[in-house]
């Protein structure tokens, strides 16, 4: 193969990993938030995203409620974060006081309830949201971008700037780190400790519905979709979990190492390239690669 | 009027008694030591002052308002703050950033100026910042302002609390064991500045406190409790004088009578 087809044949299989790094990125950055907010993790992250894609398709598609795409996204984004909210108020709020690992085996229930769920409204087999710009391709000299893609791309930038903006310059965002780091001393200095945990449960479902659209704008849908979050949490780990920045960038990582593995490994190291890179990172920076965990000294 | 009312409070978990009738009342202005042997109930007291637990019955007021059915986060918008005995500080985050969350509620930008970081913001944040540097100032910890709070000595990180605790502009503030693990320098300090929160910044305070030389060289009234009930009231002299406290604390024949 000559050298210039080479090289495009390298930048087309990064721009499909970039777009894919940044589904794995968006939902990465749902186990941040949750992270930040109550120093635990929420294993139903990935089946959440699957959720939102669900609902936008259930209020979007032809044959079901048939809303116009740019109003079933925003409800189902709405709608995602007052199930994000719920599930705090009701569940896991029970969890309070009880040891870290609570909250992990009940997020692992949510999930296969979440797919339980989907999949009794809409079966088990592949469904496709319409939207509006399905099948769009952008050209720009020799490679090949869908639109799907570039949206992705752009969507999980904006909303990362913003997120980050949040916990970095806002009251409530503010508010929400200090109570993961200590719930007491932010009851004593004001802060509404249990509103901002269900508040920032209720943020992350409406980021996974982002990116659960994101992802459904680039293939079909089942309930199992979700399964993804085993990668997402990866990225989340890669990134040193704690850090919103940290968490695109894992993801992105993680979105270009696979079609690169993909195309150059053997097919049994493509799929565990993920996890030799998050095994990798953990091995030479403990923390992940923007680690807010440091070392004490002694 | 006084500034806080606390009136025939208590709190039983299932069986036990942990704080049983107990009142008193602190006046504006004033030093005010609760003192006891372990598992008298003192901190419980505070736990039910800053909104922690929940009375059994009694009710609690401050400056003429009920505060017994208040939430833990609304104590300090009231101009309450408090430490706690075993310090609990934003360990992962700066000394100054610690300073600043004692801040929270005196923030009026709403949440689209803050993420904008318009000139409103920034002109709160500059004050925000001036009232900590004083803080900062009246406790010594210019050394401190950048480091984070998990590898500072205990003693430090039991000032940096007092800091979070007058950063939040309170009339009343809450000490618990202010002196517990100190130095003698370090017990003089404190005794220092709880004068000058008096003096220099017209704060009530009251405090749980073990040490009886603190007690007795900042305290105008002192109240003993023990076993969650109240044995006496008055001076520090007074109070050490008196027959049950004593009984209280070395044991006596009539008390195991």
């Amino acid at each position: 193969m000559p050298m210039a087809a080479h090289l495009m044949e390298v930048l087309q299989l990064l721009i499909g990993g970039l777009a894919n790094g940044c589904i794995y990125g968006l939902v990465a950055l749902g186990f941040v938030l949750i992270y930040k907010a109550s120093e635990g993790v929420n294993f139903a992250q990935g089946d959440m995203m699957m959720l939102g894609a669900f609902i936008a398709l259930g209020l979007g598609n032809e044959g079901q409620l048939g809303l116009s795409f740019w109003l079933a996204v925003p409800l189902a984004i709405a709608l995602m974060f007052g199930i994000g909210w719920t599930v705090e108020r009701v569940v896991v709020r029970q969890l309070f006081g009880q040891p870290q690992f609570a909250l992990v085996i009940l997020t692992i229930a949510m999930g296969f309830v979440f797919r339980f769920i989907a999949g009794s409204i809409w079966g088990y087999s592949p469904l496709v949201l319409e939207t509006p710009f399905a099948g769009v391709n952008l050209s720009l000299g020799g490679v090949v971008i869908s639109l799907a893609d570039l949206i992705a791309i752009v969507v999980t930038l904006v909303l990362t700037v913003a997120l980050w903006a949040f916990f970095a310059f806002t009251k409530v965002g503010l508010a929400a780190q200090a109570s993961s780091q200590n719930q007491m001393a932010s009851y004593i200095v004001g802060v509404p400790v249990m509103k901002i945990n269900a508040l920032t449960w209720g943020l992350s479902g409406a980021v996974a519905t982002v990116a659960g659209v994101l992802y459904a704008t680039r293939g079909a849908i089942d309930p199992n979709i979700g399964l993804l979050g085993i990668k997402a949490f990866a990225a989340a780990v890669i990134g040193g979990l704690g850090s919103l920045p940290g968490a695109l960038l894992g993801g992105l990582l993680i979105g270009i190492i696979e079609p690169i593995a993909g195309r150059y490994a053997p097919g049994e190291l493509a799929i565990m390239s993920p996890y030799i890179l998050m095994l990798v990172v953990l091995v030479t920076r403990p923390g992940g690669l923007f680690a807010q965990i440091h070392m004490k000294k002694v | 009027m006084s500034l806080l009312e606390v009136d025939d409070l208590a709190v039983h978990f299932g069986g036990v008694k942990a704080v049983d009738g107990v009142s008193f009342s602190v006046e504006e202005g004033e030093v005010f030591a609760i003192i006891g042997p372990n598992g008298a109930g003192k901190s419980t007291i505070f736990n039910l002052i800053s909104r922690i637990y929940q009375p059994t019955h009694g009710t609690i007021r401050f400056d003429g308002q009920d505060i017994t059915a208040l939430k833990a986060h609304d104590i300090a918008r009231l101009g309450i703050a408090r430490t706690f005995q075993n310090i609990e500080l934003f360990d992962h985050s700066t000394v100054l950033d610690n300073l600043l969350m004692g801040r929270h509620t005196h923030r009026a930008t709403n949440f689209v100026q803050d993420i904008l970081h318009l000139p409103s913001v920034r002109r709160e944040e500059r004050a925000h910042r001036r009232h900590v540097e004083e803080v900062i100032e009246f406790l010594e910890l210019e050394a401190y302002r950048e480091k984070r709070i998990e590898g500072l000595p205990y003693g430090v990180r039991k000032v940096i609390e007092i800091g979070r605790a007058l950063a939040i502009g309170p009339r009343l503030i809450l000490l618990d064991e202010p002196a517990s693990g100190l130095s003698v320098e370090e017990t003089q300090d404190v005794a220092f500045w709880i004068e000058d929160m008096r003096r220099d910044m017209g704060l009530t305070v009251l405090m749980v406190e073990h040490d009886m030389g603190l007690v007795a060289q900042v305290s105008d009234r002192v109240l003993a409790v023990a076993n969650g009930r109240p044995l006496a009231l008055g001076t520090a002299a007074e109070v050490q004088a008196d027959r049950h406290v004593q009984a209280a604390y070395l044991g006596s024949p009539e008390a195991a009578a």
